[in-house]
């Protein structure tokens, strides 16, 4: 039987039951390999639940540091009898299951194409334990200790992290270690060796290793957001939970103890945005994080933010949709309905983060952007982003970076005469100065409404004050286009006629299809669009190629029909590729879906210096 | 009455408050409510009472949902800020404007519709917090800019003016507001604006959630026999509990009561509300008292004015949260940036 060989690139799968205490043992064997110098990209397939239901654990292990999900899986840790069918169908041809063999399962339910290890783990737990929960916990640190021995991990990067966890604890650090070795141990003596294996080597560097809701969360922290209204919805909560504890330490005064920021829990998502919305009225930077089910419940407000103009932040954090859909699964499918929110002719600034340094940087950026631009402004994140630890570049932040407040008229502009109109385009680039409430005794102040006011907020009904306005949100948007950030080229190592571009968290997985399709002989240019507006750059970039594969995790192509209806991109051109079922995007389903494709379109170089 | 404009020139002898101001500096545009409207008693209320506490107008922050009594914040402090928000969600913004800046008094208005029936979880809630303001609900139990649907503080068996019946039970605000932990909490009648003006004075030195249910009768479509919200109704059903005198600690305290029928009630700001109390057993601090009052009265069909309860040692979200004095708004990159040096820490502890 063929015997799948990999070191330091293989991807193992832990098949769990929530709430058995799993999450932290598979936490630990993740960082031991990446303690050991190689990348892994860990994922969490989980349930919404609390206990009892199947939940996935994924470890990518990658020496090249590709941190998409691959697809396929080479070694499975099979511990859960609900999931067991899948889980065994789920192994590559000449994979490895590792499986509790306290009961005996009959052969049928196996593969002849696998290789099988059989632990004890219960009886061993059983005979070693006598208290039910010691029993379930330390099962999971016996097949972590199992684990280390078969893929040759180090115990003693192990050992360190039971340190760092359990300081000052000793007797939780004596019972782990004792566990682990007892794994460790039982494998040695009792188990055949497998082909998988982790060599140390030095590819992690100086990068971190966070999830991108506390990256965001950090990043509205740096962006000097003050207040954060919100309301629980998974797979957002931890944003707000994240600032939370950030805030506690950064920005809590530490003489008085006060804080220099507000959080809110709001009684619903009309409420939290509401309270952004009042904040970003009266000068404050402030934010919300949602997902899909929230922006809905937000549309009314987000519409009045956008005609009256008025600054703030949405971090969403997409999940399946559509109504309340697959709260703990991901997908990309807010697009259309964040970047047209609400009711009337509105258009809305979206930001499409890849991982959490992008996740940091949005956040804060989109901060200034919604102040300069007086806007709502959305960082379109998603599950699969948001709640898995991520290797990417450290949090960078230059001490000279000012924030970018807008355009507020001063008391002492107002005082030296200026010509005030809250919606009057002086500059020419649509956007109008403001007052924050309670600046002058005298000048100023207006009254805010949505849509029915002339250019000095006076209220109107007009038809050519309602043209006004409506052209210059226009040309505000216009001018948007040159604040947001420009997308992002992979250029094929030869010229290309086929491209493909994607956002988002699909960027990782992007990478090694890449890569993998170049030792094809396919070539491809590839564009990860950052933002919308669409800059002409995206525009141009579909122009310059007879089919563009355009890769979205929905169902209806959201991106492909923002992209005909405002990069003006000719729908024949633009070919959909769509990966919606609720798990993350893998470098093999980008990779076959082009490859097929490609050979379907058959593809002849049309000319010479042209490759496919 | 909507044709007629206003005077620009004040006339020299009106006279100024201590903030240099006169009673027409308080005032905004031309109402284009219906003449005669309740609402615009009320304006006339809220502007009397500001030029009496001495307050700047662009101290002062007006929010309001929809409706015809959110309308009024242009009818009134022109050189405030206002904020005619969406419907019903008036207290959100309000308290997302409070977190910015809580150096600014905070005016939410409101009506029945926009706080009873879709407002109702957001009024519930802005109570519950303490949000430091004051909430007047101009109630008039009907739907005026939709021309004349009930709402649902229109008490059970009254009749619109096509003739139907209500038959929904009504929501007392009130009795809502003392659940929710209000603490400042009045009803009024536009048409009793000796009564009307010091309660809105005293809600807005009020360090707390203060509201004001304020009858206010619709005179186009609620205000023909059958209707429980008419000026003849409201005449004849009012109750008064007491006669609030408000008290600025500047302004000389004179004693012209009776000894044991007076009760004043010293606030956190140091001004004081003076009650006059006109039934005996009536105690405005006794919440729950005041919560059974109000019951035992509406049973018997009448309808309970004054100050009905008050809690001198309110606490508002911003003690609660334990924010900063600056207002938030103020706050610059140095006092919010961590920096660089603090991001490599954090790097650091993420490797």
């Amino acid at each position: 039987m063929q015997k799948i060989e990999a070191t330091n690139d293989f991807v193992v799968k832990f098949a769990n039951i929530n709430g058995s205490g799993s999450a932290s043992a598979n936490e630990l064997f993740a960082r031991a390999i990446l303690r050991m110098g190689v990348p892994v990209s860990p994922r969490n397939i989980f349930p919404s639940n609390i206990q009892g239901l199947p939940t996935w654990f994924e470890v990518r292990v990658t020496e090249h540091g590709y941190l998409g999900r691959r697809g396929g899986v080479d070694l499975m840790v099979a511990m859960n009898p609900q999931s067991w069918e899948q889980d065994v169908r789920e192994i590559d041809p000449g994979g490895y299951l590792f499986y509790d063999s306290s009961k005996p399962v009959p052969r049928a339910r196996l593969r002849s194409d696998i290789h099988v290890l059989g632990m004890p783990l219960t009886e061993i737990c059983n005979d070693t334990y006598s208290d039910s929960r010691e029993r379930q916990l330390f099962k999971n640190i016996i097949y972590v200790g199992a684990l280390t021995t078969l893929l040759d991990i180090d115990p003693q990067e192990i050992e360190r992290l039971f340190g760092e966890q359990y300081k000052g604890k000793e007797k939780l650090f004596d019972s782990n270690l004792q566990a682990l070795n007892l794994g460790r141990e039982y494998a040695r003596q009792h188990l055949k060796p497998i082909a998988l294996k982790v060599e140390r080597r030095d590819r992690v560097g100086d990068m971190i290793f966070t999830d991108g809701n506390s990256a965001a969360a950090l990043g509205c922290i740096y962006g000097g957001a003050t207040v954060c209204a919100w309301y629980p919805i998974t797979p957002s909560s931890s944003v707000p939970e994240a600032f939370e504890r950030y805030a506690t330490k950064l920005r809590t005064d530490p003489g008085s103890g006060e804080k220099r920021y507000s959080i809110v829990q709001a009684e619903d998502e009309l409420a939290s945005i509401g309270m952004v919305i009042g904040a970003g009225w009266n000068g404050a930077r402030a934010f919300t994080a949602t997902s899909g089910p929230g922006i809905s419940l937000m549309a009314e407000f987000i519409g009045l933010a956008y005609f009256a103009e008025i600054p703030a932040v949405l971090i969403n954090v997409q999940r399946g949709g559509p109504s309340t859909g697959m709260p703990t699964r991901t997908q990309q499918a807010d697009i259309l309905a964040c970047a047209y929110a609400s009711h009337g002719d509105t258009r809305h600034v979206l930001l499409f983060p890849e991982d959490p340094y992008e996740c940091f940087e949005m956040s804060a950026q989109a901060l200034d952007l919604a102040e300069r631009l007086q806007t709502p402004v959305f960082v379109m994140t998603d599950l699969d982003i948001g709640m898995n630890q991520r290797l990417c570049r450290p949090f960078a932040w230059d001490d000279s970076r000012e924030y970018d407040r807008g355009k507020v008229m001063t008391r002492e502009a107002l005082d030296a005469g200026t010509d005030f109109g809250r919606y009057l385009d002086v500059d020419g680039d649509g956007i109008p100065y403001r007052t924050y409430p309670g600046t002058h005794p005298t000048k100023g102040g207006y009254f805010t409404r949505g849509t029915t006011k002339n250019a000095y907020a006076v209220y109107s009904e007009a038809g050519a004050d309602y043209i006004y306005n409506m052209q210059r949100l226009r040309q505000k948007f216009e001018t948007a286009k040159s604040l947001v950030p420009l997308p992002v080229l992979t250029a094929a190592r030869y010229p290309a006629r086929f491209a493909a571009i994607f956002y988002g968290s699909t960027g990782p997985a992007m990478q090694e299809a890449l890569d993998a399709l170049a030792e094809q002989g396919i070539y491809i240019n590839a564009l990860r669009v950052r933002a919308f507006p669409f800059q002409n750059e995206i525009s141009d970039f579909i122009a310059a190629h007879s089919k563009v594969f355009v890769f979205e995790q929905n169902f209806d192509g959201q991106l492909t029909t923002l992209l005909i209806n405002e990069a003006h991109a000719s729908p024949a051109s633009l070919i959909p590729v769509l990966h919606y079922d609720g798990t993350p995007i893998t470098a093999r389903f980008i990779t076959q879906e082009i490859a097929e494709r490609v050979a379907r379109l058959n593809v002849r170089p049309l000319r010479e210096n042209m490759v496919a | 009455m909507t044709y007629i404009a206003k005077p620009r020139l004040h006339h020299p002898s009106l006279a100024k408050n201590r903030v240099g101001f006169t009673r027409r500096d308080y005032e905004g545009k031309i109402s284009t409510l219906c003449a005669g409207c309740g609402h615009d008693s009320i304006s006339a209320a809220i502007i009397q009472a500001c030029w009496e506490l001495d307050i700047e107008p662009h101290r002062v922050a007006k929010l309001s949902g929809i409706g015809c009594s959110s309308k009024t914040p242009d009818y009134f402090l022109g050189n405030s800020h206002g904020f005619n928000t969406v419907h019903g969600r008036m207290p959100s913004v309000l308290t997302g404007a409070y977190l910015a800046n809580r150096e600014l008094i905070y005016l939410g208005v409101s009506g029945d519709g926009d706080s009873a029936s879709i407002g109702l979880g957001q009024f519930a809630h802005v109570m519950r917090r303490g949000v430091n303001m004051t909430y007047l609900v101009e109630n008039n139990g009907v739907y005026g800019l939709t021309k004349g649907q009930f709402s649902a503080t229109a008490d059970k068996g009254s009749r619109s003016k096509k003739g139907q019946s209500n038959n929904d039970a009504p929501i007392d605000l009130v009795t809502l507001a003392l659940v929710m932990g209000a603490t400042y909490v009045a009803r009024g009648f536009s048409g009793d604006k000796t009564q009307l003006v010091p309660l809105i004075r005293s809600a807005l030195a009020h360090q707390g959630a203060a509201v004001i249910d304020i009858l206010s009768p619709c005179i186009t479509f609620n205000n023909h026999s059958g209707s429980t919200k008419s000026y003849d109704y409201v005449r004849e059903h009012n109750e008064a509990v007491n006669r609030i005198d408000f008290i600025t600690p500047r302004e000389e305290i004179t004693a012209d009561y009776a000894a044991g029928e007076v009760i004043d009630v010293r606030q956190h700001d140091g001004s004081t509300v003076r009650l006059r109390k006109l039934h005996e057993d009536y105690d405005p601090t006794d919440r729950i008292r005041a919560m059974s009052y109000i019951q035992e009265h509406a049973a018997r069909g009448e309808v309970v004015t004054g100050l009905l309860y008050v809690d001198p040692e309110a606490c508002d979200l911003h003690q609660q949260l334990g924010t900063v004095e600056q207002p938030l708004n103020t706050l610059g990159a140095a006092q919010l940036c961590p920096g660089a040096k603090a991001l490599e820490k954090i790097n650091a502890s993420l490797r």
